[in-house]
């Protein structure tokens, strides 16, 4: 814990209109954290996690990247976006490219790689997530396990200090949600920061390392997964999660 | 039948006679289609671009006053020069420079004037197709390029408006045959294209119907090849259905592989004396020498 924190969320609200989806949300990510975000529907996962990323502005609050407010006016976005991957409940591959290009435009348009360089590193990442025999492939020609796979491969590709998992299994079919599990749960394990909102109870219970519990907008409880699958100190995270558990 | 006959005869008189001018008027009237079509694709790009720039409360002032008149600006563009007939933009333009500026500017080749007012005027047509295109691209698409770092510019460039060009592309073709046709305005003017070359040539001799059938059957022509090859271009862009698996991992093996890869294959690829002997063996048995 006396890590340096590489995001703190502070006191981050987000309003549409008059329908208040955050309120006063407070937590921190530590370098090597696996973040859990759970919670119904509706309790505003999804915002928190695309106000992390710049896709929403945050009505009020502030969120700091290594102690600097990116909320502000005049911060470069996209500059800290390709520090922060994020990967997509709907995958949201590029249909005019192959996976492989998918893969390089990235580096070789923002970060300005060389084309070879891209390439290699493209590959190895491709390779990582299982998914180098298809680098010729358009996203429309294979299935969903593979396009998640794809767009994990293109966030990693970016080499960010952060990974975002927006619902990364929400859309696919029960028989390829392990093959992205899987890929998530090796990069867990070899150390990527990543902060997933997701709804596989055992995914949040197993791999990751820290718990947030949504309801709401607001977050209801946090801690340890053991802690908190085991020992729910809220009503309404006992509640959730034997909805879940039953299943 | 006569009639036929004798509309054969006058359409071979007139082209033995006028060739020369017809070929010219098609060739003028193609070239003129092709560069106002592609310019004015430049121009509807530019606004398609321009009035799709996000706008959000956050930026400051200057930047969203700035987007306010740009987009005002492209509006105006807009529906003036859709909202006003080609022919009369034309004289408007070409006549309007010189009287506007006593006759110190006026458009000294009748091309870059030609050019100039059927480009804008397609610029104004395509502005809203390609604002069309770049809305029927899934929002994803653009957040998914936020979320690699790309600006709003690099965003469009290489993964918004190639997709969005491939979804407008039937309506650029609908406005490269609308230019084939709607050139022959341009005759007002005295741009010697298509129709004026029938003008011209039903001025000397006073032949209407068989010079118009004539331009009839050449601007069909036109028209035709132009929807052919653009209907080729599309499935061009479309690429193959196809693609291949580029197997690199040795350590899959695949269907059929009824020994280790190590060891080979009876079918592997050899030298001819071995491949001989492999036969001779899987005949006959091994040679007894060999053992």
């Amino acid at each position: 814990m006396s890590m340096e924190a590489i995001l703190e969320v502070k006191h981050l609200s987000k309003a549409f209109g008059k329908h208040q989806v955050l309120r006063d949300i407070d937590f921190t990510v530590r370098p090597g954290d696996v973040t859990s975000i759970i919670g119904a529907s509706g309790s505003g996962k999804s915002t928190l996690l695309r106000c992390i990323n710049l896709l929403e502005t945050p009505s009020a609050g502030e969120i700091l990247f290594h102690g600097k407010d990116i909320t502000g006016r005049g911060v470069n976005a996209p500059a800290y976006r390709t520090k922060v991957g994020m990967v997509f409940q709907s995958f949201n591959l590029f249909n005019n490219m192959t996976v492989l290009e998918n893969c390089m435009v990235g580096q070789t348009k923002v970060l300005k790689k060389s084309r070879e360089e891209a390439k290699a590193n493209a590959m190895k990442y491709l390779k990582k997530v299982g998914m180098d025999p298809y680098v010729h492939a358009k996203p429309r020609q294979i299935s969903g396990g593979q396009k998640q796979r794809v767009a994990i491969a293109r966030a990693l590709a970016m080499e960010p200090e952060v990974l975002l998992f927006d619902e990364p299994t929400s859309a696919l079919d029960p028989e390829m949600v392990g093959e992205v599990l899987s890929v998530m749960r090796d990069l867990a394990d070899e150390g990527m920061t990543m902060l997933v909102v997701t709804h596989e109870m055992a995914f949040a219970r197993d791999v990751s390392n820290h718990v947030v519990f949504m309801a709401d907008g607001v977050i209801c409880e946090e801690g340890e997964p053991q802690e908190l699958f085991a020992h729910p100190k809220q009503d309404r995270t006992r509640e959730f999660l034997s909805r879940f558990m039953a299943k | 039948m006569e009639r036929f006959m004798q509309l054969g005869q006058d359409v071979a008189l007139l082209l033995g006679a006028y060739w020369k001018q017809y070929l010219s008027g098609l060739g003028n009237t193609l070239a003129l289609a092709i560069i106002a079509t592609v310019i004015g694709c430049v121009i509807g790009l530019a606004c398609g671009i321009l009035n799709t720039i996000p706008c959000s409360p956050h930026d400051p002032m200057p930047k969203r006053v700035l987007l306010r008149l740009v987009r005002i600006l492209v509006r105006i563009y807009v529906e003036v020069f859709r909202g006003t007939p080609m022919v009369l933009q034309s004289v408007f333009i070409y006549y309007g420079l010189p009287y506007f500026s006593n006759n110190t500017m006026r458009f000294d080749n009748i091309w870059s004037a030609a050019i100039l007012i059927v480009s804008i005027n397609t610029g104004a047509y395509m502005a809203e197709s390609v604002r069309g295109g770049i809305l029927s691209i899934d929002p994803g698409q653009t957040e998914g390029a936020k979320a690699i770092g790309m600006t709003h510019v690099q965003t469009m460039l290489h993964v918004i408006l190639p997709q969005a060009f491939r979804n407008i592309l039937p309506q650029i073709g609908n406005n490269f045959i609308i230019n084939i046709k709607d050139t022959s305005v341009m005759f007002i003017i005295g741009f010697t294209e298509l129709f004026a070359a029938h003008r011209y040539i039903t001025g000397v001799n006073l032949m209407y119907f068989p010079s118009a059938a004539i331009e009839m059957i050449a601007y069909l022509t036109m028209t035709l090849i132009a929807s052919a090859l653009l209907r080729l271009l599309e499935k061009v862009l479309d690429g193959s259905d196809n693609y291949e698996l580029v197997q690199t991992d040795s350590l899959t093996m695949t269907a059929g592989t009824y020994n280790h890869p190590a060891k080979g294959s009876p079918f592997d690829e050899r030298s001819k004396e071995q491949r001989e002997r492999v036969e001779q063996e899987l005949k006959f048995g091994r040679n007894r020498g060999d053992r």
